[in-house]
């Protein structure tokens, strides 16, 4: 199964767990039974129109989805999906 | 009022980054635990500010260094908090780039160093209900 490492900002809406395994065979799946399963996530993942929120990155291993075939990106039995929020700030 | 509590090594190794990075804003993450409204900061990991901008103005972290911090924290059985970052030769206080990037759930330290002179850090936590906005955290530092 494939894991998802759910990031700690978000911890809130899946009862506190870190990680998520999955059957799912792409990211877009892994993310809806994700959602599926914490139905409050979606607010924090999703824009209105269903796609990805631009400020949120998904990485499977080390590379970012948008470089590889985004919510269609295939995942494989061992795969590590990460969440990841945008992270800036300064004056 | 929620309270924040950085040790003596977090502390420490926080304030060298900001001084060594200056002029330009340092980043990073701090790891620790939390009981109610208090959290207690342990350990901290600098990483690049990896901002296209200019760097005595603004910072960003990639996400490598983001799945490296959350990697950090599960292997060490410990809490990343939160972030900090430092603002060269102005106050501790969030602008509003800051604030327009802010996550729920994360402390937000800033530094302010003045001349690699420490001056002043303040910290803070966004508001979840209602209007966008920070409230500030009780920060209490090693003497």
């Amino acid at each position: 199964m494939a894991t998802i490492i759910i990031p700690t900002p978000l911890r809130k809406f899946t009862q506190s767990q870190f990680t998520f395994e999955t059957t799912a065979k792409t990211v877009g799946e892994a993310i809806n039974e994700l959602i599926n399963c914490y139905p409050e996530l979606k607010n924090q993942i999703l824009d209105e129109q269903n796609n990805f929120r631009p400020f949120i990155n998904f990485f499977v291993g080390d590379s970012d989805i948008r470089t590889l075939n985004k919510e269609q990106t295939p995942l494989g039995e061992n795969d590590v999906l990460s969440i990841i929020p945008a992270i800036a700030g300064g004056l | 009022m929620k309270t924040i509590t950085f040790t003596s090594p977090a502390w420490d190794y926080i304030l060298m980054q900001a001084i060594k990075d200056f002029p330009h804003e340092t980043c990073g993450f701090f790891f620790g635990f939390e009981e109610e409204d208090r959290r207690c900061i342990t350990q901290a990991m600098a990483v690049k500010n990896a901002s296209i901008e200019n760097k005595e103005r603004r910072f960003s972290i990639n996400s490598q260094d983001y799945i490296r911090a959350e990697k950090f924290a599960l292997q060490n059985h410990t809490t990343l908090l939160g972030i900090y970052h430092s603002h060269p030769n102005h106050p501790a206080h969030p602008s509003l780039h800051d604030l327009n990037n802010a996550l729920p759930f994360f402390s937000y330290l800033i530094v302010s160093v003045y001349d690699k002179i420490f001056h002043q850090a303040t910290c803070w936590r966004l508001n979840e209900e209602g209007e966008r906005s920070f409230h500030e955290e009780e920060l209490i530092l090693p003497s």
